[in-house]
């Protein structure tokens, strides 16, 4: 459940979705495309990694950090991911 | 390792820390000076049994959808457990992120949509964003039933019980995130225990045991953190106002463990009207165990999950007793699914 995984922000929606408390981004985990909230890192920004817990993101992350983490994970390090970061299920962009 | 002759006793309170230590083999690789127990790191195995029976009722009714993150689903109660009630054709809806709820309130306006509000630090901001964005929506169908539990609280419960000697505390990576690695200082001063911060990586997680190992034999009690590329001092503050918002510290029960002070966090009036127990007229049940289940020793370090005598017979992962097997950060089910040879006696 304290499961965080690392993701790429690839946009980040010009507008605050509906009336969610802060920006909302797409973020890429390895070809899933899925949404994330960043209303706990609202400094965040397109390039940025970030860490992703339950679709927020908790803190941003170094790159090269971030992609070891990923392999592990992507590994199996701790069992299966959830399903919506491996296919991607939440996404459709931010627009 | 080498140079110390003494026996120790190290807590991880992190079920997922509990995961990657059996997965990873870190586990088996201590030496048998070095002992990892595991503390109550499992959200859901610490809820209490009251919780999931309130859960379950409110799951039952006809004009209600639950909304809950998956590890709560099987985990069985006094009328069995949510899946069960599923399958009697209650709507239990099993959602990655507290915004999945607040997404199914606004889709499902026919229904009230309770979402179990369970986890830690790492968790709570994410149900404080919900709240807040069903605030601004004025969404008047969705509510939450609070159970989010506070990690600091529980670590001084258990030193205060004392009967597991405890040298000193793994500390869990990403509440550690959001709480920040100085929140753990009053443990270090006052209760002279030392704690280490550390990611689910096993490299990492060697480097905080390792840590916590020096400490102890040079009789040193300091917060330390292995996990600095993802956790400050000061953590998040932007979640932790979030958290301070609309959420307030109060007294929770944690299974097994009754009730401990300022453990939990509750919604602040200005939020009240999210509460589900307020909604719905209903309260909390009484914890207890199932009979045998010795869940409530496991989370606390008391014993062993092969020491438990359902342990493997009557309880398995296919047919589990207690909280600890269904989870998938529960002791139990680590210890069955990576096999038992992980711990010392």
């Amino acid at each position: 459940m304290c499961l965080g995984v690392p993701g790429k922000i690839l946009e980040i929606a010009g507008e605050p979705a509906d009336a969610a408390p802060g920006p909302i981004a797409a973020v890429d985990f390895q070809g899933s495309r899925v949404e994330v909230s960043l209303a706990m890192t609202p400094e965040a920004a397109v390039g940025d990694w970030v860490l992703v817990h339950a679709g927020f993101a908790i803190t941003r992350l170094d790159e090269d950090e971030a992609r070891e983490t990923w392999e592990y994970l992507d590994a199996g390090g701790l069992g299966d991911m959830p399903d919506e970061l491996r296919t991607g299920e939440k996404a459709g962009g931010v627009g | 390792m080498a140079g110390s002759a003494q026996r120790i006793q190290l807590m991880e309170i992190c079920g997922t820390h509990t995961v990657s230590l059996f997965r990873s083999g870190v586990k088996s690789l201590l030496p048998s000076a070095v002992r990892l127990i595991s503390g109550p790191g499992c959200p859901v195995c610490v809820t209490s049994a009251g919780y999931l029976d309130a859960a379950c009722a409110l799951a039952r009714r006809d004009d209600v959808v639950v909304c809950t993150y998956g590890d709560m689903v099987r985990v069985p109660g006094r009328s069995g457990s949510l899946e069960l009630a599923r399958g009697h054709g209650a709507d239990v809806q099993v959602v990655y992120s507290a915004r999945d709820a607040v997404k199914t309130a606004r889709e499902r306006p026919d229904r009230s949509v309770v979402f179990l509000a369970v986890g830690f630090e790492t968790t709570a901001p994410a149900t404080a964003a919900a709240a807040l964005e069903a605030d601004r929506a004025g969404l008047e169908n969705f509510f939450l039933l609070p159970g989010h539990k506070r990690v600091i609280p529980a670590i001084e419960a258990l030193l205060a019980d004392g009967e597991v000697p405890i040298d000193g505390f793994l500390c869990p990576g990403h509440v550690s995130v959001i709480i920040g690695a100085g929140a753990y200082e009053p443990i270090a001063a006052e209760r002279a225990k030392p704690c280490v911060v550390a990611g689910f990586e096993p490299v990492n997680m060697l480097e905080g045991i390792a840590a916590l190992a020096r400490q102890v034999a040079a009789g040193e009690a300091r917060v330390e953190n292995v996990y600095g590329v993802a956790v400050t001092d000061e953590g998040n503050p932007v979640a932790r106002r979030m958290i301070d918002e609309v959420f307030e510290p109060a007294p929770a029960v944690w299974r097994a463990m009754g009730t401990i002070p300022a453990s939990g966090l509750e919604l602040r009036p200005p939020y009240r009207r999210y509460d589900a127990r307020e909604r719905f007229g209903i309260e909390l049940g009484d914890d207890y165990e199932p009979p045998g289940c010795l869940c409530g020793q496991v989370i606390q370090g008391k014993v062993a999950p092969a020491a438990c005598p359902l342990f493997g017979s009557q309880c398995t992962p296919i047919s589990p007793v207690g909280p600890c097997m269904v989870s998938s950060e529960g002791t139990c089910a680590a210890w069955y699914k990576y096999g038992r040879t992980g711990e010392r006696p």
